[in-house]
């Protein structure tokens, strides 16, 4: 028996748009205590379904044909009257930021007992009461104090919580899940996943699951629907979509995926690009008078070495401090005692003078594509205002950026264009050009493909692999996604609470953890797969 | 030039620019449309507008024609604006700047220096340094200039802090660029849209207060503005309304336009933010 039932759907884009529909002639049907996933990259259209099915739908963007049928209406065609009392009541959404999906200024058990008063559900204090259940069931520790708390004083994979706690108030049929734990870490992705698991089974609700990431998709779904512009390209059940996938598109998408197959790594051993010692860096946030200053350490005695032409990979969860200690090592933080040696200077000591001169030795590649590029500037002035401060004659360094704009694949001519006119993969390309045109001994890439869609990703670290090869790069390559640096990292560092606990070779590290806090990351990895080395 | 697109559709922006237009033209013309100058009697005083061959607005208590005033005027409104926001944006975008950009005691010095010019009332400190520096067309401007800036800096320092965390300044910064550098090249340009918003509104203030200056009597004594019309009026006001009542308009108009100018600049500027259904 199916819960909803969406037939020829078509969702009509505004005129001037890429193209026409953002969904267009979608058909399928969720059936009661099913997990459906809606697979596709970036502006394919998944999210858009469920926005109409809510009557979510942006300005400007309407339905232009077919039907949704749930609980025999159709939900498309309803008034907003009837509407509202569908949306919390018998269908429920969570979203993808937990952090700004609940409101700051409104304790949790407030915000749990309005679904409630919304719908005019049970006396004040039993609300409460209900809340309280609610935040017991999701699990949430310590259920008294939770319900008293404010949004901020919660973590991320908490917020998520209490955003399923509020969805499943009133006991949906329906769930619609838009990318909840995308946000996430790896670990509290694996708890929120099984919540939901969990949940389906006690409540035998329906849940249209909506993601980029397959690894997510082999955990939880039952069924899958894989959608490409707009379009339904594959269907069918997750066994058979995972493992014997019909579509081209699908193809690709599966192939691009960091699998967990473990490469051998390359032994190498030359002198040291960089070697850290005792790094420590300490963050006092708060204090005054009468409060005692809360002190963050966020790089806790590190050290390390990398060598020349080795891609050491820097893995943890957020707040592990591996974006901090990458940014130590650039000194766009200064730390509060040991050294960073890169080609023999130490990057730690130096004043602002020498560090102005020696900053070309290290060069970073940033995680937003977005916001890593100067909008008002070209891509030219970009390649070429470091080189030229660096003492570079102009006319030397504007060639050399055309050159590098050919080596990261964009051609020589767009250094002429403005950012904006590039797409995410094409503008992480110039920010790899930006940090090779300063010839530097070392690059940092913090989270640098992150931001990216599966398939661009892959592009970029088939890139980075490429340029590694060609200039014998020496690579830190911070991320928090444990498939990504299988794919590029000769030796793997895990770092917790500022602490680093593990290091050595990919395989390694991935077939034989020493420590716990690796093998809970390992276990914690969506689609599982490890445990094999590459034949 | 999509910029210029996105003002144009704005109607309310194009009214208030063709205004604007219009006052600009009239002030520069001023000279040739009346080579005698606002000062010089030319009928007997109090004759009502309409009712004499080229005098439209009537005259004033002298005998002065009151179309020839706002004329004249015009000018001194539209010059006192300007060079009072240029000198306000002067001393307002590089405190900011730099408060912003260096934080710390930079910041913390800057901010304490701008919220004592804020504590004082802004009229009372402008009538208080026209008044001690002799009531001169430059001492007006420079008493507007003082008294309009500190919002300037606030709204500087807080766009250089949420640019400067942008991830191209520290690429910028790896790139062995100096801090001036960074500030001047990387940062600034991209704080100069709401700087541009607020300058246009701010230009419409000054006008205002050199008009509420000059209906004090701290006007320059030997300058004809609107302010100072409204003021001279002010005694024969039940007698002779449209003494005080053209001035008032020309005031509303040109303020008025200013005003429209910014809301359509700051819609155009931030496309995203404007209101919906515009799009």
């Amino acid at each position: 028996m199916s819960v909803l039932k969406i037939s020829d759907l078509s969702i009509a884009l505004p005129k001037g748009a890429d193209r026409d529909h953002a969904v267009s002639q979608c058909s399928y049907e969720i059936g009661a205590g099913e997990i459906l996933c809606v697979v596709g990259e970036s502006g394919s259209g998944k999210s858009m379904t469920a926005n109409a099915l809510m009557g979510l739908l942006p300005e400007g963007v309407r339905v232009d044909h077919g039907t949704a049928e749930f609980g025999g209406k159709d939900i498309l065609r309803v008034s907003e009257a009837e509407q509202r009392a569908l949306r919390g009541d018998r269908i429920a959404m969570i979203f993808q930021e937990p952090m700004t999906a609940l409101n700051p200024l409104m304790r949790i058990g407030d915000q749990i007992a309005e679904v409630y008063e919304a719908h005019g559900r049970h006396r004040p204090a039993e609300r409460r009461e209900k809340a309280l259940e609610l935040i017991r069931e999701v699990q949430l520790p310590d259920p008294e104090k939770i319900i008293r708390a404010y949004p901020f004083q919660l973590s991320g994979g908490q917020r998520q919580r209490a955003m399923i706690a509020m969805a499943l108030a009133l006991e949906p049929e329906l769930l619609i899940a838009d990318e909840p734990t995308t946000a996430l870490d790896v670990t509290t992705q694996a708890q929120i996943l099984k919540l939901i698991l969990d949940l389906r089974e006690k409540h035998g609700m329906a849940v249209m699951f909506i993601t980029h990431d397959f690894g997510v998709v082999a955990e939880i779904a039952d069924r899958v629907i894989v959608m490409r512009y707009g379009e339904i390209v594959e269907r069918g059940t997750a066994t058979e979509v995972l493992e014997n996938p019909q579509h081209d598109y699908t193809r690709r998408l599966l192939d691009a995926i960091p699998t967990g197959m473990v490469p051998q790594s390359v032994e190498v051993a030359k002198a040291p690009a960089l070697e850290i010692r005792h790094l420590k860096k300490t963050y006092n946030t708060g204090g005054g008078l009468f409060r005692e200053a809360r002190a963050v350490r966020a790089i806790d005695d590190v050290s390390l070495t990398i060598s020349r032409g080795e891609v050491l990979g820097l893995v943890g969860e957020s707040g592990s401090g591996k974006s901090t200690l990458g940014r130590a090592v650039v000194r766009l933080v200064t730390p509060d005692s040991g050294s960073v040696m890169v080609g023999g200077t130490d990057m730690a000591a130096l004043n602002d003078r020498e560090l102005r001169a020696a900053r070309h030795k290290v060069q970073m590649v940033f995680q937003d594509p977005y916001a890593s590029l100067n909008p008002r500037h070209r891509v030219m002035r970009a390649l070429t205002d470091g080189p030229i401060a660096k003492g570079v004659p102009k006319a030397q360094a504007r060639d050399r950026a055309r050159e590098l704009m050919e080596t990261v694949g964009l051609g020589a001519d767009a250094v002429d264009r403005f950012p904006h006119e590039f797409s995410g993969g094409q503008r992480q390309r110039i920010g790899i050009a930006r940090a090779l045109a300063m010839d530097p001994e070392l690059i940092i890439a913090d989270e640098a493909v992150s931001a990216l869609d599966v398939s661009i990703q892959a592009q970029v670290l088939d890139l980075l692999r490429d340029l590694r090869q060609r200039f014998d790069l020496s690579i830190l390559f911070i991320t928090h996604d444990l498939r990504v640096a299988a794919q590029l990292c000769d030796r793997i560092a895990v770092m917790q609470r500022g602490k680093l606990v593990e290091i050595g070779p990919v395989s390694e590290v991935f077939l034989n953890p020493q420590h716990d806090y690796t093998r809970t990351l390992l276990d914690a990895v969506p689609g599982g797969g490890w445990g094999q080395a590459a034949e | 030039m999509t910029l210029w697109k996105r003002f144009l559709t704005n109607r309310g922006a194009l009214l208030g620019l063709a205004i604007l237009i219009a006052v600009i033209a009239v002030a520069l013309l001023a000279p040739v449309l009346y080579p005698r100058g606002p000062w010089a009697m030319v009928q007997r005083p109090f004759l009502v507008p309409f009712s004499t061959d080229g005098l439209p607005l009537g005259t004033d208590t002298l005998g002065r024609d009151v179309l020839a005033g706002l004329v004249y005027g015009a000018r001194v409104s539209l010059l006192v604006g300007l060079v009072s926001t240029l000198m306000a944006l002067l001393i307002g975008v590089p405190l900011g700047a730099l408060a912003g950009f260096y934080g710390k005691w930079v910041d913390e010095g800057a901010m304490r220096f701008t919220e004592f010019f804020q504590t004082i009332p802004n009229f009372a400190l402008a009538i208080v340094l026209v008044a001690i520096l002799e009531p001169t067309l430059t001492s007006i401007t420079i008493a507007i200039a003082i008294v309009s800036w500190p919002p300037v800096a606030r709204l500087v320092r807080a766009e250089v802090m949420s640019v400067t965390k942008r991830e191209y300044v520290d690429a910028a910064r790896l790139a062995g660029l100096s801090n001036l550098s960074i500030l001047v090249r990387q940062v600034l340009p991209n704080t100069v849209s709401p700087i541009i918003v607020m300058a246009s509104l701010m230009v419409a203030t000054a006008i205002l207060l050199e008009s509420s200056l000059s209906f004090l009597g701290l006007g320059d004594p030997n300058i004809m503005s609107w302010g100072f019309q409204i003021g001279a009026a002010r005694t024969v006001i039940r007698s002779a309304w449209w003494l005080s009542f053209f001035p008032g308009v020309a005031i509303v108009l040109t303020v008025l336009a200013l005003n429209l100018i910014g809301e359509g600049l700051n819609d155009a500027l931030n496309p995203h933010l404007s209101r919906k259904g515009r799009s």
